[in-house]
């Protein structure tokens, strides 16, 4: 699972039927202070997650696949979880 | 799954024969900014898109789930959304950077 940003949202009209009656969003996976984070991609919200939630993200099919009940469903990312704070270890870094 | 353009079609006649009737488009991945990331790729359609259309793609063992007949079949990119609307703030709004120590998100 990886930590990142909800920077964006999509408005679809035409999609799959796996994707309906959930929000696409536009995630930044977060970074270690100094380093360069991940790229940004495109996950599913289940969990009714806004723009700038830190959020908890499955990027795999097959968990995607269980959280949305659905065992053919065509997601990948899938949004799981609102963070509401994070510990990083000093020493740890 | 990751943002794309449409940018043309593909017409092959001798392909495995699971790929018959399969809607080829060519399509550039981008990023949140609608830049683009690495070359052209081929991508099966199944939402009706044409040429500059934005839409929403899924990779690897997904993309042949996405289907709505047979979902065995070779293939590695889908386009499973026609994009209307994409918002998208921009990156000086938001801080990507973890921080040492409790950091409180929300609530």
């Amino acid at each position: 699972m990886i930590l990142a940003k909800v920077v964006g949202t999509i408005v679809t009209t035409i999609s799959h039927p796996a994707y309906k009656n959930r929000r696409l969003l536009v995630v930044q996976p977060l970074g270690l202070p100094g380093e360069k984070p991940d790229p940004d991609f495109v996950a599913l919200d289940n969990t009714q997650a806004g723009i700038g939630d830190t959020v908890l993200i499955n990027r795999e099919g097959n968990s995607a696949r269980q959280v949305l009940q659905n065992p053919d469903a065509c997601v990948i990312s899938v949004i799981v979880g609102i963070v509401d704070s994070i510990f990083l270890k000093p020493d740890a870094l | 799954m990751l943002l794309g353009r449409v940018k043309g079609k593909v017409i092959s006649t001798l392909k495995y024969a699971d790929l018959e009737g399969l809607k080829l488009l060519i399509v550039q991945p981008l990023n949140k900014r609608l830049e683009p990331i690495g070359g052209l790729q081929v991508a099966v359609d199944i939402v009706d898109a044409g040429a500059g259309d934005l839409c929403v793609m899924v990779r690897s063992r997904e993309a042949a789930l996405a289907l709505p007949g047979v979902k065995f079949v070779p293939i590695d990119l889908t386009l499973v959304g026609l994009i209307d609307e994409l918002d998208v703030h921009p990156d000086e709004d938001f801080d990507f950077s973890l921080k040492v120590g409790w950091v409180q998100y929300s609530g």
